[in-house]
């Protein structure tokens, strides 16, 4: 009787005690999340009206460089990557390497990237074309709202785009 | 039996010393003061008991005030920006739009008739001090005039259905013009170098008053300011009982945001020592029956 | 190297490894304890699970704190308390747990001298625990500067200026241990890494050596009865449970721990939750002011006794100032208690209530810190001072006579 009898009550003491370790354990995980400062400060807004095109523009979201690169006449739109807003259309990416993190360079006469530390190479719609870069640069999510841009949140053309991927 | 002795001596010394050192100790230290009084009883000046015409208190206002307040409600913005406002006046006028709903109906009045003496500042404001308020008094207009002045005021607060953002304007609007409250994003309108000087001492940051004050002194200290800070600047408000709810309940908002998640969960966690304890007592008496 | 021969079971493999069924022979199953005890021989246990959760919830802290004049207070009140999940309760857990260590301690403390757990053998068990004592209440006293409200700036600065009392080195010792002429950036930096670092360091090293300082003379019982160690463990392991004398660490003397444990934390959390207002002063929500002292200033409950000591003597006595009695009377009350096992001149160990002369003792002096703990929160003015003063010399007068009154009650014990 004394073992079984006690082995049950230590069972169930045992078992509420840990659910009570657990709950603790979920309290100190959440107590590591981003602060509700920092995903709300998640959103970085561009105006592309005055972008000059075949030039650079780099903006910030989320501490990562975005490169906002507006086409020239000849430069041809990639479906799935290309993103117009009004007339005109523009890369929108993440500019780090998708090989190790390095921010790649833009060479404006050649229109492609080049990435000085391992010599990974993409060409204007960020698709990588040499070296060891294993996929194009990543699209931040973006939503168009008349001539801006607003990075960090998903409108529908990102959605669509990232739907045919 | 002999274990619950020991508890209760235990028990009953910690008991004694709490008491003292707690309740008994801090009621030594903030002795019980008068009750807070809504009704502005001292407030004699006007007879708050005449109806008020709105109308005729519309072409009073337009012909007194809106020179130097702004009325937001009512489509007068501010006649300047703050910062020039508080440098000709010590302080930014406040803007009237919420004035017939936050503060009482006779000490609207009163104030309006000698705004010095409403606020309990004339200690401040003496007439040796060689200091002058920076809004004249208007004893000289008749009574009847001041209560259309007051019905016209009540007729214009804007409706507001959402709880919180009333608490924020009934804050703006009583204490925004001299206090920050940084937990908020709120800045005194007032500079802070203005308000300085007009006041003799920078007004406090509010964000923390709940926590440092309590709601209990709160309570007491807005209606009347001169009961528990004797020769404080901060004049006397006249808000309505439920308007200073409303200012401590924003306080709590910005200060104390978590107390509705801690006492739910003080009571969980509560329930579930409970639980553990009995547990811990059964599998201790299933223990300890092999060795009694 | 040793020969390890295949292993049958995990606990084997591991056993020849690091000796774990020994291990948990010497700290747990053949542990012996006394038997006849009761829940006060829990606080041991209460105070290893109070220090883990100010441990613990320090570590969360720490993450979002910023030890810095400027920041500090918004760390701990914005961040701390409003936006970090949880973090109001990882405060509040601390800030109590802090206060209510305090309150185990004593007890533990008191247990020990009514009990006469302090002599004969145990002497250094004794003098470990009050180096804890000590240890605590360095902890505390760093760790309440931290928040940088108003009472953590006067508390420091009023603490700090009393080290200007020594002679000679007085004013230079105080600019040192500050890092400036005032209480600032320096001296809050320092003080985050005592709290942090350094103490918690010295704290469990110091709990170390008090466990092991408890094997050799093992646990004090009610009677304060001697017995075979040896003999009743032989009695228990033979399967004679309820003849024996002792019972073993685990898993019976654990098992009423776990259960005193239980109903502690109904109370513990309950303060933590609902009423915790002694334990975070509302004018440390008030941030630090260097210009203005707040009109009521106290230390920390568990430091009022020892408060009044400082601040009772407040006239000139034999031409010493009031100030300097105050100082030597400080000083000698926070040394007296670790040289209580040489002052108690009887070496017979019974409970307070079975000794004819140390009884009266034990609560007089008990009455007299819970006096000097009252006094020394109210106001000192008018008869309080008059009280305060009494009480503080009562102090003194009960520990010098302490050596007399357990001689005579020795001689008259041997005589009978």
């Amino acid at each position: 009787m004394d073992e079984s009898r006690r082995g049950f009550i230590g069972k169930a003491f045992g078992a509420v005690a840990a659910a009570g370790g657990v709950a603790s354990l979920i309290a100190m995980k959440k107590t590591w999340d981003p602060l509700p400062s920092v995903m709300s400060a998640g959103f970085t807004t561009v105006d592309v009206s005055g972008l000059e095109a075949n030039k650079l523009e780099i903006a910030v979201w989320r501490g990562k460089p975005v490169f906002i690169l507006k086409y020239t006449e000849d430069m041809k739109p990639t479906d799935g990557r290309s993103v117009k807003v009004g007339d005109h259309y523009y890369s929108v990416m993440i500019g780090l390497c998708t090989h190790l993190g390095c921010i790649p360079g833009y060479e404006g006469d050649k229109k492609m990237f080049k990435c000085a530390c391992h010599g990974g190479e993409y060409s204007a719609d960020g698709v990588n074309t040499f070296g060891p870069p294993p996929r194009p640069l990543d699209i931040p999510p973006f939503k168009i709202d008349g001539q801006t841009l607003v990075l960090g949140e998903e409108g529908p053309e990102y959605k669509k785009m990232t739907a045919k991927a | 039996m002999k274990e619950f002795k020991i508890l209760a001596v235990i028990m009953a010394l910690v008991g004694i010393t709490y008491y003292g050192i707690e309740p008994y100790a801090h009621s030594v230290m903030h002795p019980e003061v008068a009750e807070a009084d809504f009704t502005f009883k001292d407030l004699k000046n006007v007879d708050t008991s005449l109806a008020g015409n709105a109308e005729n208190g519309k072409v009073l206002v337009e012909a007194n005030c809106i020179a130097c307040h702004a009325i937001e409600a009512a489509g007068y913005p501010a006649v300047m920006p703050n910062a020039d406002a508080a440098a000709s006046y010590g302080v930014v006028p406040p803007d009237l739009s919420h004035a017939g709903r936050v503060y009482d109906k006779n000490y609207l009045a009163n104030f309006i008739f000698d705004p010095v003496s409403a606020m309990h500042l004339q200690h401040k404001y003496a007439p040796d001090s060689g200091k002058a308020f920076p809004m004249p008094s208007y004893n000289w207009m008749s009574a009847q005039d001041i209560m259309d002045i007051v019905a016209y005021f009540q007729s214009i607060v804007p409706k507001m259905t959402e709880y919180k953002a009333q608490h924020k304007a009934t804050f703006e609007t009583a204490c925004g013009r001299c206090h920050n409250m940084k937990y908020a994003g709120l800045e005194a309108t007032t500079p802070a170098d203005v308000i300085k000087e007009h006041m003799g001492a920078t007004p406090p940051d509010l964000s923390q008053y709940i926590k440092s004050r309590g709601e209990h002194y709160l309570h007491s200290f807005i209606n009347d300011p001169q009961v528990l800070l004797k020769g404080t600047s901060m004049p006397r408000v006249g808000l309505t009982e439920e308007a200073q709810k409303e200012v401590i309940a924003y306080m709590e908002e910005i200060g104390d945001s978590k107390k509705a998640e801690r006492e739910t969960l003080g009571l969980w966690v509560m329930a579930y020592m409970v639980v553990f304890a009995f547990l811990a007592y059964m599998w201790k008496r299933k223990i300890w029956k092999e060795v009694h | 190297m040793a020969e390890f021969k295949k292993a049958d079971s995990m606990l084997e493999w591991f056993d020849q490894r690091l000796g774990v069924v020994n291990f948990m022979k010497v700290m747990m199953t053949e542990y012996w304890i006394p038997k006849n005890i009761n829940f006060l021989w829990a606080m041991g246990v209460l105070l290893t699970m109070l220090f883990t959760m100010l441990l613990v919830s320090g570590i969360f802290l720490l993450m979002y704190y910023k030890p810095d004049v400027n920041m500090a207070f918004d760390s701990v009140n914005y961040t701390i308390m409003q936006e970090v999940a949880y973090g109001w309760l990882f405060r509040h857990i601390h800030a109590v747990g802090a206060s209510v260590v305090f309150l185990v301690i004593y007890i533990h403390m008191f247990t020990g001298i009514y009990y006469g757990s302090y002599k004969k053998g145990r002497e250094m068990i004794w003098i470990s625990g009050m180096l804890l004592f000590v240890l605590f209440s360095a902890e505390g006293f760093s760790g309440y500067m931290l928040p940088w409200g108003q009472m953590s700036y006067w508390a420091a600065y009023v603490i700090t200026e009393i080290f200007g009392g020594i002679p000679f080195i007085g004013d230079e010792l105080v600019v040192w241990i500050r890092g400036n002429f005032y209480v600032a950036d320096a001296t809050l930096t320092r003080f985050f890494m005592l709290h942090v670092l350094l103490i918690p360091l010295a704290i469990l090293g110091a709990i170390v050596f008090h466990f092991y300082s408890l094997r050799f003379p093992h646990v004090n019982n009610e009677e304060g009865e001697f017995f075979d160690f040896h003999e009743e463990s032989e009695k228990y392991l033979a399967g004679n449970k309820k003849e024996s004398k002792v019972i073993p660490f685990w898993p019976v003397f654990l098992s009423k721990d776990v259960f005193v444990m239980g109903v502690f934390l109904i109370f513990f959390f309950y303060l933590v939750f609902f009423h915790y207002g002694f334990a975070m002063d509302p004018i440390n929500f008030d941030k630090a002011d260097g210009l203005k002292t707040p009109a009521h200033i106290y230390p920390e409950w568990y430091f009022l006794w020892s408060y009044e000591v400082l601040r009772g003597w407040f006239f000139e006595i034999a031409g010493i100032s009031g100030k300097d009695l105050g100082l030597m009377a400080f000083g000698f009350a926070n040394i007296i208690f670790v040289l209580l096992p040489w002052l108690d001149r009887s070496p017979i160990v019974k409970p307070a209530n079975q000794r004819p002369m140390f009884k009266y003792w034990f609560w007089i002096m008990i009455a007299d810190l819970m006096v000097l703990t009252e006094f020394g929160k109210l106001p000192p003015t008018g008869p309080n001072a008059w009280v305060g003063f009494g009480a503080s010399l009562t102090f003194l007068v009960l520990f010098i006579a302490l050596p007399f009154i357990t001689k005579i009650e020795a001689k008259k014990a041997g005589g009978k």
